[in-house]
Parts: C-alpha cells; sequence; structure tokens
C-alpha cells in the first residue's frame, strides 16, 4: 500500500526533491501530489535574468519537472496550501482541496524582502523574483518608453540579487541605478578592495552605483516616482525595483504551530525534519539547525536527504560550502572560505592590478601557511583551484598564487590535497579522480566524467581533469592513430590548408605506414567535406568503411539496408508506394526508422544499383542513412495541421535537410523540428533542434539520444529562418572543422574550452573572426551537392564494383539466405560462425 | 609486382584462374567464388602485394573480409572485417585481435596478369 507524500511548494529544490524521489523509489511506496503556488511547474529560477534575451518562459524550463507519463506523481500549479492540520495530516489548499499526506514537505522558498519604505507599495514599485514579476517589469518599461522614449529605473539592493535586476533592466535597453545600503556592492561577497573595482566595471556598463546609503521614501509624481535616498539624492525614475535580499516563506509552518528559526525560516534538524515528525522542510523556508541558506545548491543537498530519509536511509544534511563564482553583466566575482577575514590573527594578501581590471585577495592564517579563504573580482581564472587549497596548508608564496602569471602556473595540481573538492557541482574530490584513474583505469577526461560525474554539470573544472590525469601519469595522446600523430582536427587543418586530395599524398607526407580502418575512413570523410567529388571516386572508394564503400549499410549476414532520403518524413502516397514495390520486387524486409524514414534490408551487393535505379527514377535520392553524414531533420505537422503548431516546422525540417544533406562530418548527424514547445519531433535530443515559438526559432544544440543522452543546450533563441540557417551553417562547419573522429556534438559540446558560452561567442559574436569563412565552406558544399546513388548508377567503373563474385558476376552470395517471420523475410545464418558474435 | 604465398609445392594445389589484377584496386580486395561454393577475398595491398584469405568473417559467420579494409598495424599488412572490425594479418590468416582465432590462407599466382587461386 503506497503512502502518500505531499509537497507544498514547486521551485528548483521540490523539483529535485520529487525527481530524487522518483528515481529511487523502484517499489513505488510513495505516492507524490505537489501543490505550486505559480501558475507553471518549476523553472530555473537561478537563470531567471536571461528570460529578458527571449521572453520566452519554455528557455528556463527544467528537464522533467511536468512529471509526463509518471503516474505516481500528480503537480498541481497555481493552487498553494494554505493550511496544515497536523491532527488530520492533511492540507487544504487555496482552491479549497483537502489533501491527506503520510509525510508533508514544505519547500515554499522565500519572499523578496521590501524594506519597510514608505511608498514601497505605489504602481511602479516591483519586485524581482518569478516569471510573472519580469513580465511586469517589461510592461512597465513598454509603458514608459511610450510615454517618453527612455524610460528610467532604480535598483534597491546591491548585492547579487540587486544586481541581477540591474543587468535584466540593463537588457531592457534602460542605464538603471543601484541603491546599496552597505557601503560596497556584492557586501556578503566581497571586501571594499574587490567592491571598489566592482563598483568601477559596474558604473562602466553604464549603471549608477549609490552605495551606503538606504531609500527613504518613494512619492508619486504624475505618472513617475521620486525616490528619496538617505544621503538627499532624489531619483527621478519610471519603475522601482525592490531587489534586497530574501526572506523566509515560513508562515504556513508558523501558523501550524512548527518551531522556528531565531532568524525566520522553519526550524528542522540536519536530516531536515522539523518539530512535527512527519513534517519536512527543504530549500530558502528552512532553517537546518538553525541556518537558512540563500542559494540552490545547498537546497538540493536537502532535497536529497530527504528523499533518502523517506526512503528509510539515513541521511543528514552535510553543511554546505558557500563559496559562489559568477558572472555578473560579464564581471567575474568569487569569493570562498573566509573571505572577509573574520578569523582572529588573519593576514589579508591583495593583488589589485585596476589596469587589467582585477583585484584578487587571500585571507591566510597567522604563519601565512594555511588558506583561510579569498576574493577574487574581474577575474576569477584562480578559483577552482584556489577553493579547494582552503583549510590546507599552502603549496607557496600567497602572493605567488594570485600574481601575474596566475595560480594556474605557480601551484600544479600535485599540491592539492587528496580531499580536495575538484568538481564542486558533483562534490567529486581529488582522492576520487585519481582513485579513477588508477583503480578503474580512467585514461581520458570522458572516462573520468562519466566513472566520477566531476566536469558533467558546469564543467569549469574540466581544464582540472585534463591536469589531474597529466600529474597521474596518464599521457593523453591526440593521435588520431598509430599512422598519424595528428588529431583529426589537426589533419583536417592540414588538407584545407595544403589543399591535398588523397589519401596517399596525405600519408606519405604528414604520416607513417600505410594506413588502417581508423585513419582511412576518417580521412575520407575529410576529403569529402572540402569538396573532392564522389565519394567512391579514384582512390576515395578504397578508404571507405564498407558502408559508405556501397552507400548502404551492411548487417549481420553481409547483405545491405537501403535508406531513401524522405526529407522531413514528409512523402506522397504514390511514393510510399513506389518504396512497398521496390521491396516486394526485390524481396526486402521493411522497417519505418526512427528518423521518419523507410529502411528496406536485405538486398545483396548487386541488387543494389538496380534498387537504386528504381527508386532514383522515382524522384528518391541517397538518405545517407550510411555515412558518418547528415541523416534525417525529423520533424511535427506545425501549422500545417496541428492545432497548437506556431511555425511551419515541416518547411523548416524540408528546407534543413536539402541544405546539409551530403555534407560529411565526424560522427552522423541528426536534426529535428517541433512546432511548438510540446516539442513532438524531440529536437532538443538531437545533435541540433529548433523549436518554434510565436517570436521565431528557437536552436538547440548538442544533443543526443541513445546510450548517453543528452538533452541540447539552447544556442540562440527567436531568430528567424534566415539567422537560424547562417547559425547552423556556422555551427556545422566549426563542429566539422574541430571535432575528434566519431565524436557526436554532444560529445564536442562537453569537451569544447568554454563550452557553450565559447560556442556562442564564435558561431554567433564571431569571436575568432571565421563566421565568414564557415558559411562560405557550408555554401560551398550546397552549392556542388549531388545524390551519390546516381553518381554510381551514371558510371560504369563504379557499378562494375557492385558484384558479389569477380569471376562470377551475376551470381548472388550463396551463403545469403533468408527464412519468414511475422510475414517478411529475415536473415538466416547457413555457416555457423567459428567464434561467438560480440 | 610481387607474388606471395605461391608454395612452393604445387603439386597437389588446383589453381583457378579468377581475375586480371587490375580488377582489384590498390588497397583494397575482391571475392571470388570456388568451386564447391568456396569462397576468397583476394586482397591487394597499397604496396601491391597480392594475398588470399578466407572470405567468411570467422566472429559474424558473414563471407564479407573482400569488402575490408586493407592496411596495415604495427607493420603487419592486414585487412580489417567489416562487421566488427577486428584485423587479420594477409599473409597468415591470424587474428590481431583474438589470439586464437587464425582464418584459411588461400595461395595466389599471377601469370599474365591472371590471378589464381590456389586450393589444396
Amino acid at each position: 500500500m503506497s503512502r502518500t507524500l505531499v509537497v507544498a511548494g514547486h521551485g528548483m529544490v521540490a523539483h529535485r526533491l520529487v525527481e530524487a524521489l522518483r528515481g529511487d523509489d523502484v517499489d513505488g511506496t510513495w505516492q507524490v501530489v505537489v501543490f505550486g503556488e505559480e501558475p507553471r511547474p518549476a523553472y530555473d529560477r537561478v537563470a531567471l535574468t536571461s528570460y529578458v534575451d527571449t521572453w520566452d518562459a519554455a528557455g528556463l524550463a527544467l528537464p522533467g519537472a511536468e512529471y509526463a507519463g509518471d503516474d505516481r506523481v500528480e503537480l498541481v500549479p497555481g493552487d498553494p496550501v494554505d493550511a496544515i492540520d497536523r491532527q488530520a495530516k492533511r492540507v487544504t489548499t487555496r482552491s479549497g482541496r483537502v489533501q491527506h499526506y503520510d509525510a508533508l514537505v514544505l519547500a515554499t522558498g522565500s519572499r523578496p524582502f521590501v524594506p519597510p519604505v514608505e511608498g514601497a507599495d505605489l504602481p511602479g514599485v516591483f519586485v524581482y523574483r518569478t516569471i510573472e514579476d519580469l513580465d511586469d517589469i517589461r510592461a512597465a518599461v513598454e509603458r514608459a518608453r511610450a510615454r517618453r522614449g527612455r524610460p528610467a529605473a532604480a535598483v534597491v539592493g546591491g548585492g547579487l540579487l540587486g544586481l541581477e535586476a540591474a543587468k535584466a533592466l540593463r537588457d531592457l535597453g534602460l542605464s538603471p541605478h543601484v541603491v546599496e545600503m552597505a557601503p560596497r556592492l556584492m557586501p556578503l561577497q566581497v571586501d571594499d578592495g574587490g567592491g571598489g573595482l566592482l563598483n568601477r566595471l559596474i558604473t562602466d556598463l553604464d549603471v549608477t552605483v549609490h552605495t551606503g546609503t538606504s531609500t527613504s521614501a518613494i512619492v508619486q509624481d504624475g505618472d513617475r516616482l521620486r525616490a528619496r535616498l538617505g544621503n538627499g539624492t532624489e531619483l527621478d525614475v519610471d519603475l522601482l525595483v525592490f531587489s534586497a535580499g530574501v526572506r523566509p516563506r515560513d508562515d504556513l509552518g508558523r501558523e501550524a504551530g512548527l518551531d522556528v528559526g531565531e532568524r525566520g525560516g522553519v526550524l528542522t534538524d540536519a536530516a531536515c525534519r522539523t518539530s512535527d515528525p512527519h513534517i519536512f522542510a527543504v530549500g530558502e523556508c528552512a532553517s537546518v539547525e538553525g541556518r537558512v541558506y540563500g542559494l540552490v545548491a545547498p537546497g538540493y543537498s536537502m532535497a536529497e536527504v530527504v528523499a533518502a530519509t523517506l526512503l528509510g536511509r539515513d541521511a543528514v544534511f552535510p553543511g554546505a560550502d558557500t563559496s559562489t563564482k559568477l558572472k555578473l553583466m560579464g564581471v567575474d566575482v568569487a569569493s570562498f572560505g573566509d573571505a572577509r577575514a573574520a578569523t582572529e590573527g588573519s593576514l589579508e594578501v591583495v593583488v589589485n592590478d585596476p589596469v587589467n581590471g582585477s583585484y584578487k585577495k587571500l585571507v591566510v592564517s597567522d604563519d601565512a601557511k594555511t588558506l583561510l579563504g579569498g576574493v577574487l573580482v574581474g577575474d576569477a581564472s584562480e578559483y577552482n583551484l584556489l577553493r579547494p587549497l582552503v583549510g590546507e596548508e599552502l603549496p607557496g608564496e600567497p602572493a605567488a598564487l594570485i600574481g601575474p602569471a596566475g595560480g594556474g602556473e605557480a601551484v600544479g595540481v600535485e599540491a592539492l590535497p587528496d580531499d580536495a573538492q575538484i568538481c564542486s557541482c558533483n562534490a567529486v574530490t581529488k582522492g576520487e579522480i585519481n582513485e579513477a584513474v588508477h583503480g578503474e583505469g580512467c585514461d581520458s577526461v570522458g572516462a573520468i566524467k562519466s566513472c566520477t560525474r566531476a566536469g558533467t554539470s558546469c564543467g569549469s573544472c574540466v581544464p582540472m581533469l585534463g591536469k589531474l590525469l597529466a600529474a597521474c601519469g596518464v599521457e593523453q595522446s591526440t593521435a588520431l592513430c598509430e599512422h598519424f600523430t595528428q588529431s583529426r582536427a589537426e589533419l583536417f587543418e592540414i588538407v584545407r590548408a595544403t589543399r591535398i586530395t588523397t589519401f596517399s599524398e596525405l600519408i606519405a607526407e604528414h604520416g607513417t605506414g600505410a594506413g588502417c580502418a581508423v585513419c582511412k575512413p576518417a580521412v575520407a570523410s575529410i576529403l569529402a567535406t572540402l569538396g573532392n567529388g564522389h565519394v567512391l571516386g579514384g582512390e576515395q572508394a578504397t578508404l571507405q568503411d564498407t558502408n559508405d564503400r556501397f552507400l548502404a549499410n551492411m548487417q549481420r549476414n553481409g547483405t545491405y539496408s537501403v535508406v531513401p532520403r524522405v526529407p522531413g518524413g514528409e512523402i506522397t502516397p504514390d511514393r510510399l508506394i513506389v518504396i512497398g514495390e521496390v521491396a516486394k520486387d526485390f524481396g526486402l524486409y521493411t522497417k519505418i526508422t526512427g528518423g521518419q524514414r523507410i529502411d528496406l534490408f536485405g538486398a545483396t551487393v548487386e541488387q543494389l544499383p538496380r534498387i537504386w535505379r528504381r527508386l532514383v527514377d522515382a524522384g528518391f535520392e541517397s538518405g545517407h542513412a550510411y555515412g558518418k553524414a547528415l541523416r534525417t531533420v525529423k520533424s511535427c505537422v506545425g501549422t500545417t495541421w496541428c492545432r497548437y503548431g506556431q511555425q511551419d516546422s515541416v518547411g523548416l525540417a524540408v528546407e534543413l535537410e536539402l541544405r546539409y544533406r551530403g555534407l560529411r562530418s565526424p560522427h552522423k548527424l541528426k536534426a529535428g523540428v517541433s512546432g511548438c514547445q510540446r516539442e513532438c519531433a524531440e529536437a532538443r535530443s538531437k545533435d541540433f533542434g529548433v523549436i518554434a515559438t510565436e517570436h521565431g526559432w528557437n536552436l538547440y544544440v548538442g544533443g543526443n539520444g541513445g546510450a548517453v543522452p543528452r538533452h541540447a543546450d539552447l544556442l540562440v533563441s527567436g531568430v528567424d529562418t534566415a539567422e537560424l540557417v547562417r547559425i547552423v551553417d556556422r555551427f556545422l562547419m566549426f563542429y566539422v572543422r574541430t571535432a575528434d573522429r566519431l565524436q557526436r556534438t554532444a560529445a564536442w559540446l562537453d569537451e569544447l574550452d568554454g563550452g557553450l558560452d565559447h560556442l556562442r561567442d564564435v558561431v554567433v559574436d564571431d569571436s575568432l573572426g571565421i563566421c565568414g569563412e564557415l558559411e562560405a565552406a557550408m555554401a560551398e558544399h550546397v552549392a556542388h551537392y549531388e545524390d551519390e546513388w546516381k553518381g554510381v548508377l551514371e558510371d560504369p567503373e563504379k557499378l562494375a564494383r557492385f558484384t558479389s563474385f569477380v569471376n562470377a558476376p551475376g551470381t548472388p552470395d550463396p551463403t545469403v539466405a533468408f527464412e519468414t517471420e511475422r510475414e517478411q523475410p529475415v536473415p538466416v545464418m547457413l555457416g555457423v560462425p567459428e567464434v561467438a558474435n560480440r | 609486382m610481387t607474388v606471395l604465398s605461391d608454395e612452393q609445392q604445387a603439386g597437389s594445389t588446383v589453381w583457378t584462374p579468377v581475375c586480371r589484377v587490375e580488377q582489384v584496386p590498390l588497397a583494397a580486395g575482391v571475392a571470388v567464388l570456388l568451386d564447391g561454393g568456396l569462397q576468397v577475398a583476394v586482397l591487394r595491398t597499397a604496396g601491391d602485394e597480392f594475398f588470399g584469405l578466407s572470405n567468411v568473417d570467422p566472429f559474424s559467420g558473414a563471407a564479407v573480409l573482400s569488402r575490408g579494409i586493407v592496411g596495415d598495424v604495427g607493420g603487419v599488412p592486414v585487412v580489417a572485417s567489416p562487421i566488427y572490425k577486428q584485423n587479420f594479418d594477409l599473409r597468415t590468416g591470424q587474428c590481431l585481435d583474438e589470439a586464437g582465432v587464425r582464418i584459411d590462407v588461400h595461395p595466389l599466382r599471377i601469370t599474365d596478369g591472371v590471378v589464381h587461386v590456389g586450393v589444396r
């Protein structure tokens, strides 16, 4: 008999709790009911400011937060819990629903703190917490803009949240004022020196900073507001945003008589259990052993603790590292450990470089031997190396660690102790990584990632993983194989620069030996991308893997399968009939593929050209199912038929498939286009996926299904078709040039130095100045595309290779035989293999 | 052009002409069908040496080795099975990836530009 868990609130932490519980509750012991206040499922509130880029709430969606298809979770948005009856163990929601619980988790989060200032409730005064708050701010900005052109705005609060709000206003085209009561910006994270530099860097971004003063009153003046500051300044603005911190929402717990912490928050023990053993509290509304945490990472730990407890395991909140590293309006800010030198006798070592705009401070023990904490502003590149050293003996002179040469130069990863946390997102220590290398035999960054999860979240520690491998004595060779010391990307550049057109020439000049099954297909792919005629032309034919060599997919009995291109999955009845007739006439097994096309199995080598002849005559062409090339662009029916479609997804899918067909790449490329946010084309599981919004297209990249699924990341949003195509052109060419052999875009993006931000810099903002070149290369590909099947049919020499036996042309392979299963031919192996299949 | 595997004890060997040398591309192979259904992969290296191996991939049972990529691994001339990619030594039939697996080798003889396969 299953028990009922009620979760009050559906923010990021509540979602993590449900996810963790459902992930582990294999026996289904809990039925979960989640009541949320906001009108939508939990979303990425940490990234709230990015909503201004697209005004598309889907961009903030958390994967799986709707629990679609999970009948053990009922999500009720827009209907918060209003009261708890602890005796009866039931809650009442705002709509009047009464729900029994066996366990209740309070995850009601925080409310924005609005200081008791006269006029704080006037129209034009906002807070900054939810998507709806941002919608309201946007509407106010637009109204003011209609009245007088350039509106003015002020933010009360110069901490993390205040600067986020200021960024949002800047992204709306305003030049906001920021009012902070403390003598510096981000008073909790940085010291006066760092705050001074931060003030300068932020002011350079067109923000007017007022520190050391409060807001004493807000007065309405027609349709404008006047904000009076404590220092006598008066700001004349159209809108004002309070973003001066948050307070735990503990009212539900208070009213139910639960104990509350001294500084607010529902008081819990280390297992996040409140004074009522059936009620837990997690996230920002909880006061765990008297301490309230305003960051998401500790909230996630609490969620996991409660999920484990509910499943009968012992778990306690391990405490949280409140170190932070973030980028505010492009300015790096990091603080860790005892950043403000509160430890008695501690010493501060400061390197202030106003010219380059960086401020770095280390706090060390009185004997200057132990690192206690630090602050980095303007350049936080040493953060990953320094944070794990907190509480440890310093490996060198403190000043050298933050000097111009940088910590990376001054301290090697060898200096880090084994318990130093390398990946703070997933709490992986240096010792665990060393164990993965020595004990589990991990010999690459990718292997470490899948073994330990280090580097799989924000990715900032990935360079450290490489250094740790090197420190363990693992050499990471980028050589393609024994014949080439170069990586695939290097060979690509060599071929591009030298205009070498054959494998023989390339291996003679840049490699050794005769080549192998690794380097030959890789070079064949490079030659094909750079346009060297038909893939079976001249020597190229012998470089190809068997699939490419016969332009079909070899199956387990040595026969091939044939997949004609069906762009976007759209096909006429007449063409469907042709495929059916071909299959019937050649005795082929047919199956619908996952990429919205039809696969014809069981063709022998000599049948292939005859099958193609029939298909080509009916207007089909190769679907490149055999190639490391663009496969399909899957689509939903979009506006053409669907009641919910927002754009013509089929039209775009057809256009993209025809544009990129035949493009040879390091691995196969899959794509998808969905006509609305329901995402029926599963575009986010593709190498590039497009999702329609009412404003245009959102482009996602680096997705993957298969054994290691990865949701694609949003690269750009709200673009029109021309811009979309331009960015896909650049993205694909950049990938084709720089990826390793057989590296899908997902793995490539994970290993790309600088990750998604770097990719966006390169292919959207053209930081390397190569976009013109990438687009030209794609234009070249598009202009010279020709159907490979037709190329064979038109050339007697190529055609002659399609025989099973050189001494008996026309005789099929006698070892190939079929039997009938479910009314279709399937292979039967005549000879028993001498060795078991693997 | 050199001819390898042309064994000295030709006495009991039956030689069958199968194709002209130019029908076998450099660094590639072709399959031949002999009496009794025996299939031989005739493989030609980039250095223009000819080898004859059983065409049947022992790991899958499919007759496909003539369609593998011809190259070298550690200096050993090899063909890679197109099914699961194991390499086979062209001279001995020894599988490089699995010590206990070896496939049949067939001697070849080239006369007047014609490739002959020998079966003992």
